[in-house]
C-alpha cells in the first residue's frame, strides 16, 4: 500500500501486474465489461485528480469533456468517414482548447467559479446533445463505428481490457512524471498557498490553466475510445450526475493520490453494480456512502489506509 | 407584441422568485460556513413534496406547509450537524462531495416516503387567470412572488434587526473573531442551515401547484440557485436575489423568443458569460487571501 503511495515505479509494476493477471479471475465478459468501464473512468479520474488533488480545483462538468470526445468521434467517423485516430485527435484538439479558453480568465479567481463554470458548460454540452437530434440522434444516442487503426478493427471484450489496461497504465505514468517534474512542484505550492507560491514567482495561474485543459483531453480521449468500445452513446454519459460520479471517484479514493484515483474509480464502478441487490434503497445507500467517507475520511480510502500501516514501513 | 413580452416577463418574474429564494439559501449557508450547499435543491423539494401529499390526505394547507417546513428545517440541522460540522477541517471539495452526498441520501428517502409519481397540488386561490394588459397570470404566480417577497424582507430584517442574525453575519465576515466575543458559531452553522431549509421548503410549497412536484424536482431548481446565487456574487444576499430574477426572466425570455429547448441552458449561459467578463459577480467585491 505504501509502496502504492511512495515509490513511483513499485506502484507502477504493481499496477501492472494487476491488469496482467486480473483476467484470470475474470470468468466471462460481463466481468470482463465492468474491468474495462472501471479502466475508462480510472483515466478520466487520473486526469481529475491532477486538477484537484494537486491544483486544488474542482471541475463539475467533466462528463461534458468526455461527452464531447465521445460524439466527436461518433459524429466525424460515423456520419463524415473521418479515420477513427483523426476524430479523436479532433475531439481532443477542440476540447483542450475550450477548456483553455475558458479557463484563462476564470482561474485567475480566487474560489469556487471554476466550479460553476465547469457546471455550466457540462450542463450546456448535454443539452446540445439532447436537443441536436439531427446530428447526435437526440436522447436515445448513436451508434458508433468500431475503431480502425491501421487497417486493424479493435473488437471484443478481450481486445479492449488490453488496449484500455495499457492506456491506463501511460496515462498514470504520465500524471506521476508530470508530479515530479517542476511543475508538479509548483502545482503543490499552488495548493498549499496560492499566494506564496506566486511570491516565489510561480505563475499559479498559467499552471492551473494547463493542468486543467490537460485533464480535459485526458477525459476527451477516455470518451472517443469508450464510444468506439461501447458502439453506442447517449448523452447521459456526458450530464451533471456523471460529472459528479467522476469527481466523487476521486475525491473517494483519495484526492493528491494517482493511485487513489484508480482506486477510487474501481471502487465506485464496482458499487452500483453491487448495490443492485438494494434496489430501492440504492440512492439512499450511495449517498450514505459518500457522506460516510467524506466524513470518516476526508482524505479518501488509499491514503487513510495507508496511514494506518506502521510508522516505520513508510519510510 | 406588447401582450407577449409581458407574458414572458411575468412567468419569468415567478420562477425567477423561486430561484431568488434558492440563491439566498446558498448565500446564507455560504457565508456561515464557507460550504456550497448542494441539497439546496432538495429542501424546496421536500417542502413540495409534503405539502402535496398532506393536503391530500386532509390535513389543511397552511398547517402542510409548516410541516414541511419543520421537516425541512429538521433535515437542514441534521445534514449541517452530523455531516457539515464534522468535516469541519476538511478541504472545500470535500464539504462539497459531503452536500452532494446528502442530496442523493435526501432523494432516495424522498422516493422511498412518497414514490416516484408526480404530486399535485391544488392552487391556493383558484385557477382563474388574471388579466394583466392583455397577457394572463396564474393566481398562484401572485402567491410565489409574494410570499418570496415577503421572506426576502423577513430575512433582510433578521440580519439587521436581530441578534442571531447579527451574529451569523459576524460569522460570516470573522470566524474566529466571532468566537472570541462569544458567538457560538457552532450554533450560527446550525442556525444558517435551519434557515437556508425553511425558505426552501417555502418556497417549495408555492411553486408545487405551477411545477407539479416530484422527487427529483430539486435538482434544477437547485443549480439555478446555485447560478442566481453566483451571478449576484457568493455570499451577497440582495446579489442573490437579483440574479435569481435575472436567470428567471432571461430564461423565460429565451424560451419565448430563441428555443424552448434550450430554456435550462439559458441560465448556464449567462453565467459563463459573467464568468468570462464581470469575474467577481454582478455585485461581489474582490476577494484577498491571506499567507
Amino acid at each position: 500500500m505504501n509502496a502504492l503511495l511512495h515509490g513511483r515505479l513499485t506502484g507502477l509494476l504493481v499496477l501492472g501486474a494487476v491488469i496482467a493477471i486480473l483476467p484470470a479471475f475474470l470468468p466471462n465478459n460481463f466481468y470482463l465489461d465492468i474491468a474495462i468501464l472501471a479502466g475508462f473512468n480510472a483515466m478520466v479520474c487520473v486526469g481529475l485528480n491532477l486538477l484537484i488533488g494537486y491544483a486544488g480545483q474542482i471541475s463539475l462538468g467533466h462528463a461534458g469533456f468526455f461527452g464531447i470526445g465521445a460524439y466527436a468521434s461518433a459524429v466525424l467517423v460515423g456520419t463524415y468517414g473521418w479515420p477513427p485516430v483523426l476524430a479523436l485527435l479532433a475531439g481532443a484538439a477542440a476540447v483542450g482548447l475550450l477548456a483553455f479558453l475558458v479557463a484563462k480568465p476564470i482561474l485567475r479567481l480566487k474560489g469556487h467559479y471554476l466550479a460553476m463554470a465547469t457546471l455550466g458548460i457540462g450542463i450546456i454540452v448535454s443539452i446540445v446533445l439532447r436537443t441536436e437530434s439531427g446530428l447526435t440522434g437526440g436522447p436515445d444516442g448513436m451508434m458508433v463505428e468500431p475503431f480502425r487503426i491501421f487497417g486493424v478493427e479493435l473488437y471484443g471484450e478481450k481486445v479492449w481490457y488490453w488496449v484500455v489496461g495499457v492506456l491506463l497504465v501511460g496515462v498514470v505514468w504520465l500524471s506521476l512524471n508530470l508530479i515530479d517534474s517542476p511543475m508538479g512542484r509548483a502545482l503543490r505550492a499552488v495548493h498549499g498557498s496560492e499566494v506564496a507560491a506566486e511570491v516565489v514567482g510561480v505563475d499559479t495561474a498559467r499552471f492551473k490553466v494547463l493542468v486543467f485543459a490537460l485533464s480535459a483531453v485526458f477525459a476527451s480521449v477516455a470518451g472517443s475510445l469508450f464510444a468506439h468500445y461501447a458502439g453506442l452513446i447517449t448523452p447521459a454519459k456526458a450530464d451533471f450526475f456523471k460529472s459528479i460520479e467522476l469527481v466523487t471517484m476521486v475525491v473517494f479514493g483519495g484526492m493528491a493520490s494517482t493511485f487513489g484515483a484508480v482506486v477510487g474509480a474501481v471502487v465506485l464502478t464496482l458499487l452500483p453494480q453491487a448495490l443492485t441487490v438494494f434496489q430501492d434503497y440504492q440512492q439512499i445507500v450511495l449517498g450514505g456512502i459518500l457522506m460516510a467517507t467524506m466524513v470518516f475520511m476526508p482524505k479518501g480510502l488509499l491514503p487513510t489506509l495507508a496511514a494506518l500501516l506502521p510508522a516505520r514501513r513508510r519510510a | 407584441m406588447f401582450a407577449e413580452l409581458l407574458q414572458y416577463l411575468l412567468s419569468g418574474l415567478t420562477i425567477g422568485a423561486i430561484y431568488a429564494l434558492a440563491g439566498l439559501g446558498f448565500s446564507i449557508i455560504y457565508n456561515a460556513s464557507h460550504v456550497i450547499n448542494f441539497a439546496q435543491g432538495e429542501f424546496i423539494m421536500i417542502g413540495g413534496m409534503a405539502s402535496a401529499t398532506l393536503t391530500a390526505s386532509g390535513v389543511p394547507l397552511p398547517l402542510a406547509i409548516l410541516i414541511g417546513c419543520g421537516g425541512a428545517m429538521l433535515v437542514g440541522v441534521l445534514v449541517a450537524k452530523f455531516a457539515v460540522e464534522r468535516a469541519r477541517n476538511a478541504s472545500t471539495v470535500t464539504l462539497i462531495i459531503i452536500t452532494i452526498g446528502a442530496s442523493i441520501f435526501l432523494r432516495g428517502v424522498a422516493e422511498l416516503v412518497w414514490g416516484k409519481d408526480f404530486k399535485r397540488l391544488d392552487a391556493f386561490s383558484g385557477e382563474t387567470p388574471i388579466q394583466i394588459l392583455g397577457a394572463s397570470m396564474q393566481p398562484q404566480s401572485l402567491w410565489v412572488v409574494g410570499t418570496a417577497a415577503v421572506l426576502i424582507v423577513a430575512i433582510g430584517l433578521f440580519f439587521s434587526r436581530t441578534l442571531t442574525g447579527k451574529a451569523i453575519l459576524a460569522t460570516s465576515h470573522n470566524r474566529l473573531a466571532a468566537q472570541l466575543v462569544g458567538i457560538d458559531v457552532k450554533r450560527v452553522v446550525l442556525a444558517s442551515f435551519a434557515l437556508s431549509a425553511a425558505l426552501g421548503a417555502v418556497g417549495g410549497a408555492v411553486v408545487a401547484p405551477i411545477t407539479f412536484s416530484y422527487t427529483e424536482m430539486g435538482i434544477m431548481l437547485g443549480l439555478k440557485g446555485f447560478t442566481a446565487a453566483v451571478l449576484g456574487g457568493l455570499g451577497h444576499g440582495p446579489g442573490a436575489v437579483a440574479g435569481g430574477l435575472i436567470v428567471g426572466v432571461a430564461e423565460a425570455l429565451g424560451a419565448g423568443y430563441i428555443s424552448s429547448a434550450y430554456k435550462d441552458a439559458v441560465a448556464f449561459v449567462i453565467i459563463l458569460a459573467v464568468l468570462l467578463f464581470m469575474p467577481n459577480g454582478l455585485f461581489g467585491k474582490r476577494g484577498t487571501e491571506r499567507v
